[in-house]
């Protein structure tokens, strides 16, 4: 998986201003995502995140991924700024295959693969599965989108950009397998919204 | 791996300025004067490595156990990178290791840094091994094997 | 079951201030410093560190200073501290053979190319009381160096002894595949040899010298002679993505033992030597020895021996060597279960009362009628 080039450092943006800190602040806003299913939630980290990496995306990586963590980028940006960033700040591989991936980053719902292709866990160790991360044009609350579930009181209405039949599918297949299953963030710009397993979606 | 030939002199000195001690480390770079300003890609963190051996010595790898590591990348205004990762948490010494490195990356610098730095280290630390081993040496021994008398 | 208890917080921190006090001792002796312990507890600091799995002398120091010289509770220490951090990555395989000695002994063999160097021991001396020490030791000189003196390498003795085809020789699978990693995935039965060095690594010296023991004294079918034992300093070389290339990152101490067993040999394999391997951090000579005993005698099964004395069983060993396990398990029976034994105490009054009755009956019908 460590085949890639040389890292260029010429170019490379800076990861946290402060490691620690900013670390914990992306743990707490990821687990909060993923706690609240629907709800949003601001990345208040602050970090620039090179080309093909959204805001909370970026933070959410460098507050997770490392050296045993394989990260799936779209193949056109593993040699480009992006893979040398989480190659350099996270010390993580990068895969070429989804089934190797603990993190998959994609640049929108179309990009979803076949769920069978992801890393779902296993029945003993549903855990070592893979967490997607979307990066989608919309994300508000309220909208054609009902979540029910875990960490959900209610009924949690949302919109999200790019969203299809397909999207619905995917999301049913992964909430029937549970306690397999990969669990979604998905994120807007700073913003970022948990969607785990075991979340119930109806449109 | 790719197999490109790596910058020997660049790996041999870092290896120097990783194995000094951190106090003698830092009295050559005080030594050296101003030095020019740099940008941290990586402020010094403190990590884990874990130490791979191999079974029988030449066998298949097995993991030993960890050892603390501290690393760190800086670059330099003309864009010289340095990097410094040592053993143990010293964050002063991870530094000085990757100031030196990028030192020696400027043309402007790498003679200084050579001399000052990255040969008297060397000789500090033959003459330190070569101490070791003349104490060392005095317990070889040659073990004889008696005959014993049986006829 | 395991019930919270609540209360007693200002007990616990006076609890807590007994034990500084009592690690302190009396305020008018000089107190220990770390940096004393490192230097001059080498051979704590070293079990500390293989033990606790962590090569760092300094905090290996520490922990043993705050435990006041508990050195299983030491391990825990350093155990938990090393949680705290994030692993860089593996190192480049340690390389045994360019290790800068500062000991070497075969009992193997005599003429040994590079020699037999006793370095540090007191193998050939009585334990006798050195009241000396009861006073300030003076410091001897340092020998004047000779600047034509290197250091100290030679090759491993199982190496040359490799050349006869006498020995066993160190497999690597297709592709040398990494290993498993005990920190990251938890112990599977059964465990490849590359895993159960690990654990052993981890393991507690006493557990693997009484284990190694009982296969010599009858508990085992092996007769090891000792090819080599190896104590110096080896390079830690770290591949650096920033740079593409491997790097020395500073150094380690480490004792490597390589025992020797012969093997009569079987339909398949010629009779040769068979190897038991041990390593560990520091100068820690039992203990590697412990280790490449018990090592060899966890591979009976793959040279057709018997495996049915406790030092084969696989599980046995490798499930009860960790001493940060044990003496947890252990020691939380020291910590409230006041529900459970409340719990029994009910059942066996009742028992009782059952036993009592049905006693008292039996003892009234058997009574002869007078």
């Amino acid at each position: 998986m460590n085949t890639a080039t040389e890292l260029d450092l010429a170019h490379m943006l800076p990861g946290f201003a402060d490691p620690v800190h900013d670390a914990q602040r992306g743990f707490r806003c990821v687990l909060d995502a993923l706690s609240r299913p629907g709800r949003l939630f601001d990345m208040t980290v602050d970090v620039t995140p090179p080309p093909g990496l959204a805001p909370a995306q970026c933070a959410a990586l460098l507050t997770l991924a490392d050296c045993d963590t394989p990260v799936w980028l779209e193949p056109g940006l593993r040699d480009a700024a992006a893979g040398h960033y989480l190659r350099f700040h996270c010390g993580c591989p990068l895969a070429a295959d989804f089934a190797d991936a603990h993190f998959v980053v994609l640049a929108g719902l179309g990009a979803l693969p076949q769920r069978s292709a992801l890393k779902l866990g296993d029945p003993c160790y549903p855990d070592r599965s893979a967490t997607v991360l979307v990066e989608v044009p919309e994300l508000e609350h309220g909208g054609p989108i009902r979540l029910r579930g875990p960490g959900i009181a209610d009924v949690q209405a949302i919109s999200v950009g790019g969203w299809t039949a397909r999207t619905t599918a995917f999301l049913h297949e992964n909430r029937a397998a549970f306690p397999l299953g990969v669990d979604l963030l998905l994120s807007c710009g700073g913003r970022l919204m948990g969607l785990p397993r075991t979340t119930i979606v109806e449109v | 791996m790719n197999e490109a030939a790596p910058d020997v002199s660049r790996r041999l000195a870092l290896g120097v300025l990783a194995c000094a001690p951190a106090p003698d480390l830092a009295d050559c770079v005080r030594a050296l004067g101003e030095l020019p300003r740099f940008t941290w890609l990586r402020q010094p963190e403190t990590g884990l490595v874990m130490l791979r051996a191999r079974i029988g010595g030449n066998g298949a790898r097995f993991n030993l156990g960890e050892a603390s590591v501290t690393r760190c990348t800086l670059r330099l205004a003309d864009g010289s990178i340095g990097v410094g990762t040592v053993r143990g948490r010293n964050p002063r010494h991870a530094e000085h290791v990757a100031i030196c490195d990028a030192l020696l990356q400027h043309p402007e610098y790498a003679g200084r840094v050579q001399a000052q730095v990255i040969d008297v280290l060397v000789r500090a630390e033959q003459a330190r091994h070569a101490r070791r081993s003349v104490q060392v040496s005095a317990s070889k021994v040659d073990f004889f094997t008696l005959v014993r008398g049986e006829d | 079951m395991y019930v919270a208890v609540k209360g007693g917080e200002r007990a616990i921190a006076q609890s807590v201030d007994l034990v500084a006090r009592a690690r302190r001792g009396d305020p008018a002796v000089p107190e220990l410093s770390v940096e004393q312990i490192r230097q001059q507890m080498r051979l704590a600091v070293a079990r500390v560190m293989t033990e606790g799995s962590l090569y760092d002398e300094d905090l290996a120091a520490l922990a043993i200073k705050q435990a006041a010289g508990d050195l299983v509770e030491a391990i825990f220490l350093l155990r938990a501290y090393r949680t705290t951090l994030k692993r860089l990555g593996d190192s480049v395989p340690l390389d045994t053979a360019n290790m800068r000695l500062e000991r070497r002994i075969s009992s193997a063999f005599k003429d040994l190319p590079g020699g037999q160097v006793l370095g540090p021991t007191y193998d050939y001396t009585q334990r006798l009381l050195d009241f000396a020490l009861m006073a300030d030791a003076a410091v001897t000189e340092d020998p004047a160096a000779e600047a034509s003196a290197g250091p100290i390498v030679a090759p491993r003795v199982t190496d040359l002894l490799a050349g006869e085809g006498l020995l066993e020789t160190s497999a690597r699978a297709e592709g040398d595949p990494d290993p498993s990693d005990l920190t990251r995935e938890p112990l599977q039965l059964p465990a490849d040899r590359a895993t159960r060095l690990q654990n052993l690594a981890r393991g507690d010296e006493g557990y693997l010298l009484a284990l190694g023991y009982s296969t010599q004294r009858g508990y085992g079918t092996t007769h090891p002679f000792a090819a080599e034992i190896r104590f110096g300093a080896v390079a830690l070389e770290l591949f650096i993505d920033e740079l593409g290339f491997a790097v020395k990152i500073g150094e380690v101490d480490l004792t490597e033992c390589q025992l020797i067993t012969d093997f009569e040999g079987s339909a398949e394999a010629a009779p040769q030597f068979t190897r038991g391997y041990g390593l560990a951090f520091g100068h820690s000579e039992r203990k590697a020895m412990a280790m490449a005993l018990v090592d060899r005698a966890l591979r009976a099964g793959e040279f057709g021996e018997d495996t049915d004395l406790p030092a084969n069983n696989e599980e046995f060993v490798l499930a009860h060597s960790d001493n940060v396990e044990a003496s947890g398990f252990v020691q939380h029976l020291k910590l409230p279960h006041y529900v459970d034994f409340q719990t029994n105490l009910e059942l066996l009054r009742r028992l009782r009362a059952q036993w009592d009755a049905s006693n008292a009956g039996a003892t009234g019908d058997e009574e002869p009628a007078a």
